[in-house]
């Protein structure tokens, strides 16, 4: 019968597949020697795109980093110095003249020019383009021509070419602090041959990425699967202490969690929650710990009657004991935050909320009724972000410290309570996290707290605030810009638009087989640094 | 025969589209702010936001939008164009890349399931009340009460971490070794199933009257088992199978993600976080396409175990 002999075919692939079994590798021990020619392995999610003026998160941005040189990178003391530019001046922080290195070449044997800087930025700015990154330029004159359906310009008016290793840059406003920008993912250049035709990205140009920077791809991006570079021998800066990386793709940080401890991948970047109970025991000294540049608030809806008096906003923060949560609740995987910037970018100092960011329940309380709080608070989060429990001991602690009823609501995302929270519903205190574009600290003012800031969904107004930015962003140099943005952001802890609660922290750890392992602003593995052992 | 089948494969085509279309309106009723969870938590830039909204039609809500964008999906799903996803990647080529594993990954667990459990199944079931059958049950009591979510993770900490007998993850490109363990995790639960059913099938069809008859004309216990009982014993079994063969395909986004296997689950957990309504409809239809062919093939089979079942 024809259809008995159709139920033997399915039962042979059957039998097939089972014959087959094939071995696993085994794994040599490391006798701490460093090996310049292995490569290694870092953990990494499915980026989004590896077009540097379209990444804007971590991944992809992880990946470029190997493929291409910024024109600065930052010391010690998070500040910009030069790596593919020779120079970045201005003499009155509007026009900046930027001066090339020279002898850098694109992977694909093209000399890096001024025009490569030009194309890239202008490609990046155009809006028809989509790109994500594209408000990195808005500083630079020409950005609003660029904009809409149908942008009256095709090029940034502000960039000009002045030699094949010279341009400059003409920014609308002062900017004191341009140079600090050019540090990220979406500055760096790209070769004639990443285009079709002017302004056109050639089709499939991200599969595989051509750059000027220390590695180069090798194979193309394997979605889902892996990004592989190996070491670009031509590149004329600082060499790689390994031979090449392999960005490894996983969905779940508890599956690259388990493969760092068998040795199976090097590098992790963050180590789950559930796990970092026991990283400390399961890791030994692979365990490691440096700030990153987030911040998570509490915010306040300003624009609301009773939370409109800064004496209450006062209260309810010094009625939060921050340490204890982000000891039990956190496990120390963050750190308590007293300040509005984060500890990565130059300016910071510590505890610059002052008495209204220490815990005193007593006081919290006078202070509290003094000022005529609302009897019911209200905290609002994304429930798919794991922010459940530590809002709810926030809650615990406003009940027992304020006596006041407390209740935490969960929207289902956070574009959910982002479009309550523009639509000025009553959401009460909401959290808002802020990760830096760039390690500066009008980053964490200007787009947050001024008037027309992008991410000022409080309502928080201060004349004074402008002004302080302003004139930061005038300023001659640094040391003056810093003066500046600190007094801006002690006015910030007078009216307390925002709590601020914890500054994240990159938990990371690694393998038996890399050594000297380390993150970088941006929270990317300096992969200049890492040595693989063998 | 071949009118059941062609009136099956007919039914089909009525059932897929039926399902794209429930599919496609349940994403899309669901879909709040697509571009601002492919952002995270970053704000959206109004460009950003612009160049999105032109490109998937995001501005055309309400019923006439929604018949908008399903037809305007349908109308490419006919030239064989799954879309594109919110990242730009096409769908088709995201199915093409995820669909190979997860089959692999879903035909070592149909193996396991048939190998181990009908084969204790069977032992189990001429053994009744033995300490074999009594260990069996109690066994798959216990792999029936822990959830997938417990076990992967588990399995994958004693034999991938602890005593490093497989690979803790499988990856993008697995051999089978490496698929061998998600494969056991995946298929544990089916198989506890398909043992409890082959034993009580076999259980009760050694009773059966064409049994005694077959042991008074004198066969061996041999060809009694392994030929009488045991084909009819199995049309329970391979119903079950059949629908499990989805499931398996189906249902493994907890395995994959543990195992770090990029296939469907995976990808299927991605589309629905995302909110990335095209990706879902691309890899549910695909999976709807599947159930029904598992169907129509157990149907068919019924006539292979079964003679005195004919289909018109």
């Amino acid at each position: 019968m024809r259809v008995r002999r159709l139920a033997a075919w399915t039962a042979l692939p059957l039998a097939v597949t089972l014959g087959l079994a094939a071995c696993g590798s085994g794994g040599g021990s490391g006798t701490g020697q460093s090996d310049p020619n292995a490569a290694v392995r870092i953990e990494i999610a499915e980026p989004q795109h590896l077009v540097p003026t379209n990444t804007n998160e971590t991944s992809g941005s992880q990946v470029l980093a190997a493929l291409f040189s910024p024109l600065v990178d930052y010391d010690e003391a998070n500040k910009p110095y030069e790596v593919a530019a020779e120079s970045v001046t201005s003499s009155d922080n509007k026009v900046w003249t930027v001066k090339l290195k020279d002898g850098y070449t694109f992977h694909n044997g093209e000399k890096v020019t001024a025009d490569n800087y030009l194309d890239a930025w202008n490609y990046g700015a155009y809006a028809p383009h989509g790109q994500n990154s594209s408000y990195f330029f808005e500083k630079i004159a020409g950005y609003a021509d660029l904009q809409g359906d149908k942008p009256a310009a095709e090029r940034l008016s502000g960039l000009k070419k002045v030699d094949d290793l010279t341009f400059t840059v003409t920014l609308t406003e002062p900017y004191s602090e341009f140079k600090t920008m050019l540090g990220y993912t979406a500055f760096y250049p790209l070769p004639k041959a990443a285009f079709s035709g002017p302004g056109t990205l050639k089709e499939g140009y991200e599969q595989a990425p051509i750059g000027q920077g220390p590695f180069r791809m090798k194979g193309s991006w394997q979605h889902d699967a892996k990004v592989e570079v190996e070491r670009y021998d031509a590149f004329p800066g600082e060499q790689p202490k390994v031979g090449g990386v392999e960005f490894r793709i996983y969905q779940q940080p508890t599956a690259a969690y388990a493969d760092v401890l068998s040795d199976n991948l090097d590098v992790i970047k963050t180590i789950p929650t559930e796990n970092l109970s026991t990283a400390a025991t399961d890791l030994g000294d692979r365990f490691r710990q440096s700030p990153a540049s987030s911040l998570q608030v509490l915010a306040f809806p300003t624009f609301q009657k009773e939370f409109s008096n800064p004496e209450v906003r006062k209260a309810i923060s010094m009625a939060i004991d921050r340490d204890e949560i982000t000891k039990s609740i956190f496990k120390d995987s963050q750190r308590p935050a007293r300040s509005f910037v984060s500890p990565v970018v130059a300016g910071y100092r510590e505890n610059t909320i002052g008495t209204a960011a220490e815990f005193d329940p007593a006081a919290a309380k006078a202070k509290y009724q003094a000022a005529g709080g609302p009897k019911k608070i209200e905290l609002s989060y994304n429930g798919d972000g794991g922010h459940k429990d530590w809002i709810d001991a926030t809650c615990n602690q406003l009940k027992a410290n304020l006596g006041v009823d407390c209740v935490g609501t969960a929207e289902p995302k956070f574009a959910d309570l982002l479009t309550k929270v523009k639509a000025k519903q009553p959401v009460g205190l909401f959290r808002m996290g802020w990760v830096m574009d760039y390690p500066s600290m009008e980053n964490y003012l200007g787009p947050l707290y001024s008037t027309n800031g992008s991410s000022n969904y409080y309502g928080y107004r201060n004349p004074e605030f402008d002004k302080l930015l302003a004139e930061g962003a005038k300023a001659p140099n640094e040391e003056a810009a810093v003066a500046k943005y600190q007094a801006a952001e002690d006015l910030l802890a007078k009216d307390l638009p925002v709590i601020p609660l914890r500054y994240g922290q990159n938990n990371f750890g690694h393998s038996t087989k890399v050594k000297n392992v380390q993150m970088d602003l941006f929270d990317r593995i300096d992969l200049l640094k890492i040595e693989a052992v063998s | 025969m071949f009118r059941f089948v062609l009136r099956r494969l007919l039914q089909m085509v009525l059932a897929f589209f039926g399902t794209t279309l429930i599919v496609y309106a349940l994403m899309f009723a669901g879909q709040g702010d697509p571009i601002q969870a492919l952002a995270g938590e970053r704000p959206v830039t109004p460009a950003q936001r612009a160049y999105l909204t032109e490109k998937f039609h995001l501005d055309r809500t309400g019923v006439g939008g929604f018949f908008y964008r399903y037809f305007d999906y349908l109308r490419n799903l006919l030239q064989g164009d799954l879309g594109q996803s919110l990242t730009g990647r096409s769908i088709g080529d995201i199915l093409a890349a995820a669909w190979p594993v997860t089959v692999k990954l879903a035909v070592i667990a149909m193996a396991v399931t048939i190998l181990f459990g009908v084969t204790a199944g069977v032992l189990a079931g001429i053994r009744r009340a033995s300490l074999f059958d009594n260990a069996t049950l109690v066994l798959t009591l216990l792999v029936l009460g822990i959830p997938t979510i417990v076990l992967a993770p588990l399995a994958q900490y004693l034999l991938g971490v602890r005593w490093p007998l497989f690979p803790p993850t499988a990856g993008a490109d697995p051999d089978l070794y490496a698929l061998l363990l998600p494969g056991i995790v995946l298929g544990s639960l089916s198989l506890a199933t398909a043992l409890r059913l082959t034993r009580t099938s076999v259980a009760e069809n050694l009773r059966a009257d064409y049994v005694r008859t077959a042991r008074s004309k004198g066969l061996v216990r041999r060809r009694i088992i392994g030929v009488h009982v045991l084909r009819n014993s199995l049309i329970p079994v391979i119903t079950f199978l059949g629908v499990e063969l989805g499931n398996l395909m189906s249902g493994a986004i907890i395995t994959e993600g543990v195992f770090n296997i990029p296939g469907v689950g995976f990808n299927l957990f991605r589309g629905i976080r995302t909110e990335d309504g095209p990706l879902v409809v691309g890899i549910v239809s695909v999976l709807v396409v599947v159930y029904l062919v598992a169907n129509l093939v157990v149907d068919v089979l019924y006539a292979v175990l079964d003679p005195r079942i004919r289909y018109e």
